[in-house]
Formats: C-alpha cells, structure tokens, sequence
C-alpha cells in the first residue's frame, strides 16, 4: 500500500510525519537538528531514502545534512558556499548598495535524474548547485548577473526561496527571489532572464516597466503543464501560461490577494490552492479565520475551504515553503503554520485536521509518495 | 595537548561527548588553536570562523584563563596554561535569541 512521508522544517528543528495512503493516522518523528532552524528538508525524486536539509543558526551559520536512508540516520556534509568571483553589491534597504553576504540556504531542490546533484537557493540570494552529494557547492553566477546590483531584500532578506524545475525540457528552471522577482533559465543555469512583464508592484516599484525588483512570494507549476505557472506576489495571485513570458492577474474573488504559498494539484493542472494573509504589517488570516482557497479554473474563481480549520481567533502565518501536496488518488494536501500546526487534507482540500499542533514555528513543509 | 570546550551544538554537530584535546605546534596562538580544531573535526569548518576571511562567528567568543580573547587577532599568543593543558579554551554562543 502507498505511504507518504512528510518533512516539517521549523524554527527549532526537524520533524518527519508518516503515515500509510488513507492519511489518517501519523506518526510523528523528531526533532532532528534539535535546537538549530531548519528552513527546509526535501527528498530526491530519483533516490526517495536520499534526503537534504538545511540546518542554519545565526550562531553556527549554515550546515547541510544528508540522509540516505529516508530520514533515520543524516550525516553532515559540505557548507561551503563562496560566491563566484568578486561578490560585488546588491541594493541595500535604504537605496545604498550593500556587499553580497552568505547567511543561509532557504530552499534545497534536488534534481529529478540524480540524486548526488542539487540546487540550494540561498541569502544573500544566488544559486548553488552540488553534483557530488552536497560535499562540494560552486554558485551559477549567471543568475546573479541579471540586474543582481537592482535587487532588495524584502522584509525577511533577500532570499532565492523558489526553484522550479521543468520535467519536459532538460535545463529549464525558475528561480524567484523577494524581492527581485521571477526568473528563467533555458540553459541549466549559465544564463537567466527576469520573467516578471504583466507584474504591478505600484507601492515597491514607481516604474511601472521594472524588470526586478519585484517581491514574488512563490510560483508553482503542475508538472504536465509546465508552461503554465502560478504566482503568490507579495499582493496579487498571478497565472502565466507561457513559461512566464507574460502573467496576469488571478486573484479574482479571494478576500486578500497577499499571501505566501501557492501549489497546485497533483492531477488537476488548473486547480490550485493559495492561503490568504491579512497585511501589509499583521501577517494573520483576515477576521481570524484559518481557509485555504481553491480555485478549479486556474484562478478567479476561488472556493474557500474551511473544514477542521479553526473559524475564529486564529492568528498564524503558512510562510512560502510551508505548503505541499503529495500525488495520491485523491492528492492530499498539506500547510504548516508558524503556531506549530501542521494540517492534512486526504481529500484534496475538502476536509482537514491537524497532524500535529504544538510544534515550534513551521518554516516549510514537503511531502514524498512512496509505493 | 590543548582542551577546548565547545557550545553544545558543535559538540553534538562534531559527535563530541566532552572536551576536545588537541595538538598545536608552537608557538601555540589562537589561529592556529582554530587551524588546528578544524583539522581535526572538518564538520565545524563555517561554524566558529568565517570558511573565507576566517573571521570569528558574530554571535561566538573566546574565553580562557578568566580573559575574554574574542578580539584578539589569529597570531595571539595563547595563555600559558591553556598551552600547558591546565587551563581549557572555552569557545562560548552568545547568551541572546529565542
């Protein structure tokens, strides 16, 4: 019977929940890494007992962990991230530039071929790429070359927090950055391009044509329709059906269009799922009631889905890497919560409760589906 | 041999039940105290000093014989009885966060 393992990354450590395909009884492991934030953890498509994380204290700095047995046992290996060449600068909060500084690795994406090759997006934000496991790191300085002078933190730091890999074309991936925005490569890295013409940034960015500088929370894309991306800006839900060419806004009926997560269903490429936040400043769900919508259209038309989500005085966060989405029949669906609450849909979103609810802050979640 | 204590997450990141003893050549100094850590335990390379400028870690300082030698440069010289095993090295986290 299928099974799916499901990686908790929080402020304090790391947690590993299982459980068989009906998703209704877990087992929590953990914590990992007990003390140190882990900001992510994710399994290798090609290998699934090969496992990354990214351990990070402000106190020790960055170590990556890697496990070859799914989780029961991680041994660390290379943290050496050297930016290419001169680092240079990148723009600083106040318009003054500012040297590019290593501080941690927010996202681990694993290749979909090979499991010793990984891509680790990190802040100050670059892309650094292992072929050997994780014991080395060398940065593709490409990325960094495209207007990287004109990038800005956003309030949580200038982070390489999205990286989307397109099964269909071998060398096409996406990056996006807060807040510098989207970006694509054709080439395996070497070189990029910001993919953010039909965004509108009006409060961030006075000029209406800027190429960066745009804070893009997410993307997401479906795997059979990988010319078909989704965006959570830091305000509007965005929809792109050319490989990011151009987007346009999707936000339709949603009772706040800011938000952090956005994914999108396991067999159903127009049907995706966002987790509307209260903000600028509050960063909490409008009238303290905890929904995530889903919308079957590809956005416009959202449905919000409340069942076994707390109705009143909830006040968390599901930050950008928090959300995922496992590949049963129906697809389950998952969302952490800086409260500490991991919740779990086994129905595609129509029914929900909480695997866990007392964990440190959650900083992201991803799931595996195993045979 | 040289004793080192360390914070309890190094301790457990570099699988290290107690203090470190460690062989320094002379003369003893602080950098080559840290050359010498690191060396030994490859896991704590980026965790105490910077992998490049090897600048000491903001949030970390060091301590031995009751003096505070965080600011001190790599070619400090280590005090006596750290070198002579009586005293330990003491690299310590800063008491702050959440």
């Amino acid at each position: 019977m299928s099974s799916v393992r499901v990686f908790v990354g929080t402020r304090k450590g790391a947690f590993i929940l299982t459980a068989d395909g009906k998703r209704k009884q877990w087992r929590v492991s953990g914590p990992q890494f007990a003390g140190w934030e882990i900001y992510h953890l994710k399994g290798s498509p090609a290998d699934p007992t090969r496992l990354y994380a990214s351990q990070t204290s402000d106190w020790f700095g960055q170590v990556v962990q890697r496990s070859n047995d799914g989780g029961q046992t991680w041994e660390p290996v290379g943290n050496k991230f050297v930016y290419d060449g001169t680092p240079g600068t990148h723009q600083w909060y106040d318009g003054t530039q500012h040297p590019w500084e290593f501080k941690r690795v927010w996202h681990l994406e694993p290749s979909l071929d090979d499991p010793d090759h990984l891509f680790a997006g990190v802040e100050d934000a670059a892309l650094f790429e292992t072929r050997d496991g994780g014991a080395t790191w060398s940065e593709l300085p490409g990325l960094r070359a495209t207007k990287g002078n004109l990038w800005q933190p956003g309030a949580g730091g200038l982070g390489l927090h999205t990286i989307v890999l397109d099964p269909s074309r071998p060398g096409r991936m996406y990056g996006a950055i807060s807040a510098a925005g989207a970006f694509r490569t054709d080439d395996a890295g070497s070189t990029w391009r910001p993919i953010n013409r039909g965004l509108h940034s009006q409060f961030e960015l006075p000029d209406p044509d800027a190429e960066v500088g745009h804070c893009v929370h997410r993307i997401a894309m479906h795997p059979g329709r990988p010319d078909v991306l989704y965006m959570q800006k830091h305000w509007d839900v965005l929809r792109s059906d050319d490989a990011g060419d151009l987007w346009h806004e999707v936000s339709g009926n949603l009772p706040t269009d800011f938000g952090f997560v956005i994914d999108v269903h396991a067999h159903e490429p127009e049907t995706v799922y966002v987790v509307p936040i209260k903000s600028d400043s509050e960063h909490y769900p409008p009238e303290g009631k905890l929904r995530v919508y889903r919308s079957r259209s590809g956005g416009d038309e959202w449905q919000a889905l409340t069942d076994g989500l707390p109705q009143q005085d909830c006040y968390v966060n599901v930050l950008r890497d928090a959300m995922a989405i496992d590949r049963l029949e129906p697809c389950g669906v998952y969302f952490g919560t800086t409260g500490g609450q991991v919740y779990a849909s086994p129905d595609s979103g129509d029914h929900w409760s909480p695997i866990v609810r007392d964990l440190p802050a959650v900083l992201s979640v991803e799931v595996q589906t195993l045979p | 041999m040289i004793r080192v204590i360390l914070p309890a997450h190094l301790r457990t990141l570099a699988r290290l039940s107690g203090e470190v003893a460690l062989e320094v050549k002379a003369p003893a100094t602080l950098g080559r105290l840290l050359d010498a850590l690191e060396a030994a335990y490859p896991v704590l390379e980026g965790t105490v000093r910077d992998h490049t400028s090897k600048e000491r870690r903001a949030f970390l300082r060091y301590f031995a014989c009751k003096q505070d030698l965080s600011l001190e440069g790599a070619d400090h010289p280590l005090p006596e009885p750290v070198v002579r095993g009586e005293e330990p090295f003491r690299i310590v986290g800063a008491l702050a966060g959440g």
